[in-house]
């Protein structure tokens, strides 16, 4: 085989005295070969994203490289000056990061901002500038790229900023093209033509790729080797194939085996039960007032009927964009429905006085995407469990009891109610927040992303979690997701939304199994890895 | 429920690290040099208000004759009024009148203290109620906004002299002319605040809860607000002591037998060629008072606020 491009020997980076380990990477060694796509798989906190930015030189000045060498084209880029960094980067080497609105220039037009890199790099004249740069954009399959040159980053897509960046990236044919996290920011069908994108470009260049990701789907979707990171060590490194497969350590086998099944687990039988939610030609308009201007109107959601019965788990999928949080905050009633109906059991609040719903309020609980902001850093968790049954008038001590159970319910140490949101760790603090939307005893339980932002081993943890609280306690749940994944290990019904309707909407195995509408093919087509199946190891 | 811990409980070594982590604010603000360097001089201005009567000081509005016009240093024979005369130097000089300017500086420090802190709270009073208002009650947001932008649309200064002019002059007065030109900008600050902290999740999540409008206020959007307060109190002490030196200046701020920095500058405009110290000494207090209040506030800013930090 040819040279590697890449050769990272021995890498030791060092984290500043007083973080919770002593290097960000430690004595991690691989190599990427020409036309291969290597990805570094770990959960976050693992050091991947440290290595890809301590191969650009791009590291933060608190992070120092304290030993080992990185070898592009057998040139030590450790070594290397600030000035011939600049050098290398954009020609030798190229990046592309995870959110490609703030990766770009807004005062800058695309086409300037590609410009720049051949100024900077080469000596052409500006004719034939323009002309390769047209010539990138029609390669990374941007439709009209004269108009695109001319184009202001917020005028285009989040998908069409991305193959900006890429355009950007490989216009001077790198040798290497680092890409961390570039599908994460995109919804699951622009992702599936980026991945595509990126394998053809690199494949008819020959350029090696290192991939910085957190999911396994994309691994499968994409990878020719893999590399397991965990806390900045190198655990396991092969051929894709064989690493998900025949993984050889526990840890990979735990990291693979907790990727959820895209294939439905539930029952999916409708048990007689009492309807604890149902919505009728649920709606929700944003009609943007402006004295000077046209009204603009933005319909979120348009009629959207659902239900949900007791022990059972309804939920919602879509894109960004899709309606599918504003149908939920519109029953949880943090917003104001502007059409339809929204019962809760035979009570409608949809148009209810604030002053009415407040008993009602206890019925419904939600609980949100962020572990990081959805409790307040300043109170104790034990406080922020009672704030609720105290409204209701629960004595203190009362409420301080439940809370401890609660805190048993959600596995996590009742002893340590005085404690603040920061002292535990993402998972930790949506478990909390499960215990404070139960704490409210409610009929329904809205999960609006609730797993979206934590690890895959630790969601499998939530969700395992989320599914025994609602056998036990028989809550109904409404579940909102943009993972399929997720949506088919812990929905018995699975509503899909698409620019705020509802295009299909039937039990899990239904949906998953035999989808109807167009929407839905293209959607459970684009998800990454869905030939996989994860977690099924071949006997070693 | 079981009885039994489940063993998946928390790591409490990992919660013991975290909270040192975790140090209380003050703590930081105080190793920060600006904060230091202000704060000394902010508190040898405080002792010299609170000490005035026994640091050599004479009565500092009284007038003599016999003694107009002194440069710094001049020896003086005072009569005082048992009949007995005594000799002391003026260090500042006298003013027109024969007043003490030494006297009268120091004394002036009470008063200019006292004109800052409280225009401060006031301000800061104010500012807090309408912006909490405003910025949680949407309703009232319009309403509010548009007599906020009114006020701020006339020059705070000018505002003020129309204010006293309404009034009898005194030192409430003064105070409160000088609070409500500066309320709008705290308005402003607070409802920038509470527009954002509002949409929080954990904001929702009390609302979900059933927690009363005025309790998710007061629990979980105010404190949010206290940290960048404190820093604009600090710029609206120190600019409200300036404002107070312009009208006393303009002679429609403190009656000018009080002595108060402005006073006494005003006093001495007219001799200020010949008797410059008139106007150099209450000047320099001015400028040192102002000048660390404002390096306070910035230490304070970088460490209250990291996001406004100047250093990345």
């Amino acid at each position: 085989m040819a040279n590697p491009v890449l050769e990272v020997r021995d890498l030791t980076v060092a984290l500043p005295a007083g973080a919770d380990r002593v290097n960000a990477v430690e004595k991690v060694s691989f190599t990427v070969n020409p036309g291969e796509i290597v990805c570094l798989v770990g959960e976050s906190g693992s050091g991947k994203s440290v290595i890809a930015f301590t191969v650009m030189g791009l590291l933060a000045k608190a992070l120092k490289p304290s030993s080992g060498e990185i070898l592009l084209q057998g040139e030590n880029v450790l070594a290397a000056s600030e000035a011939r960094l600049r050098e290398l980067r954009c020609t030798r080497m190229s990046m592309i990061f995870q959110e490609p609105m703030t990766a770009l220039n807004p005062v800058m037009t695309c086409g300037d901002q590609i410009d720049e890199v051949l100024r900077t790099h080469t000596k052409l004249d500006p004719a034939a500038r323009k002309a390769k740069i047209i010539g990138i954009l029609k390669r990374v399959q941007l439709p009209e790229p004269e108009r695109i040159y001319a184009s202001f980053p917020h005028q285009l897509s989040g998908g069409q900023r991305q193959r900006i960046m890429i355009a950007m990236a490989l216009v001077l044919d790198p040798v290497l093209l680092i890409a961390d996290e570039p599908t994460t920011a995109l919804d699951v069908t622009t992702q599936a033509e980026i991945l595509k994108l990126i394998a053809e470009l690199q494949g008819s260049q020959g350029t090696g790729v290192l991939f910085i990701t957190h999911d396994f789907g994309v691994v499968a979707e994409i990878a020719h080797r893999v590399a397991v990171l965990r806390w900045g060590e190198l655990v396991e490194m092969g051929q894709t194939e064989q690493i998900l497969s025949r993984p050889q350590q526990g840890y990979t086998r735990m990291l693979i085996s907790s990727v959820p099944s895209i294939h439905p687990a539930h029952r999916g039988v409708r048990l007689d039960k009492a309807t604890v939610l149902r919505t009728e030609k649920l709606g929700k308009t944003y009609a943007g007032k402006s004295f000077f201007q046209k009204a603009r109107v933005v319909k979120a959601a348009v009629d959207v009927d659902l239900d949900i019965r007791r022990g059972e788990t309804l939920g919602i999928v879509g894109e960004s964009g899709s309606g599918k949080s504003t149908v939920a905050r519109c029953i949880a009633r943090l917003i104001d429905p502007t059409e339809g109906r929204v019962f809760l059991g035979d009570t409608e609040i949809a148009t209810m006085s604030a002053g009415k719903l407040r008993p009602h309020r206890r019925r419904v609980q939600i609980v949100f995407q962020d572990p990081y902001r959805s409790m307040n850093p300043r109170i104790t968790i034990g406080d922020s469990i009672i704030e609720g049954p105290m409204n209701f008038g629960l004595p203190r001590n009362e409420a301080l009891a439940r809370a401890r159970k609660l805190m048993e319910t959600v596995r996590l140490d009742p002893n340590s109610l005085d404690r603040y949101p920061h002292q535990f760790s993402g998972g930790q603090r949506q478990r909390i927040c499960i215990a404070r939307a139960l704490a409210m005893e409610p009929e329904l339980l809205i999960a609006d992303e609730a797993v979206s932002a934590l690890d895959v081993s630790v969601q499998k943890q939530v969700l395992e979690l989320l599914d025994e609280i609602r056998q036990r306690l028989n809550l109904a749940v409404l579940f909102i997701t943009h993972d399929l994944r997720v949506a088919a290990q812990i929905c018995d019904y699975v509503a899909v939304m698409s620019k705020g309707r509802v295009v299909e909407y039937g039990s899990a195995e239904q949906v998953f199994g035999a989808p109807k509408d167009e929407y839905t093919k293209a959607l459970f087509a684009a998800a990454p890895g869905r030939n996989w199946e994860f977690g099924k190891f071949a006997t070693a | 429920m079981s009885a039994t811990i489940p063993e998946e409980i928390v790591d409490s070594a990992a919660i013991a690290s975290a909270s040192t982590r975790r140090r209380s604010l003050w703590a930081l603000a105080l190793r920060n040099p600006s904060v230091i360097f202000g704060g000394v001089i902010l508190l040898v201005m405080v002792a010299i208000a609170v000490l005035a009567p026994v640091l050599g000081t004479v009565d500092p509005t009284r007038i003599d004759p016999a003694s107009r016009n002194k440069k710094p240093g001049t020896e003086l024979t005072l009569r005082l009024e048992d009949g007995k005369t005594m000799k002391r130097v003026a260090l500042m000089g006298t003013d027109s009148l024969g007043r003490d300017v030494y006297s009268r500086v120091l004394y002036g420090t009470r008063v200019s203290l006292i004109v800052g802190v409280s225009v401060a709270i006031l301000a800061v009073s104010l500012g807090l109620v309408i912006g909490l208002v405003s910025g949680y009650i949407r309703w009232l947001d319009g309403f509010i906004m548009r007599i906020m932008d009114g006020l701020m649309a006339i020059p705070g200064i000018l505002l003020a002299i129309a204010l006293v002019s309404i009034w009898r002059s005194g030192l409430s007065t003064v105070i409160f002319a000088i609070a409500v030109p500066d309320t709008p900008r705290v308005v402003r600050l607070v409802r920038s605040i509470v527009l954002s902290v509002r949409e929080e999740p954990y904001v929702e999540g009390a609302i979900s809860v059933g927690t009363p409008t005025w309790l998710v206020m007061f629990r979980h959007i105010l404190p949010n607000t206290i940290a960048p307060l404190i820093v604009q109190a600090t710029f609206t002490a120190a600019a409200a002591i300036l404002a107070e030196a312009y009208l006393s200046f303009l002679g429609i701020g403190i009656p000018p037998e009080t002595p108060s920095w402005g006073n006494i500058m005003a006093e001495g405009r007219t001799l200020f060629r010949v008797f410059p110290h008139n106007i150099l000494y209450p000047g320099i207090f001015i400028a040192l008072t102002v000048l660390a209040i404002n390096i306070m506030g910035d230490g304070l800013r970088d460490t209250l606020d990291p996001k406004m930090s100047k250093k990345v």
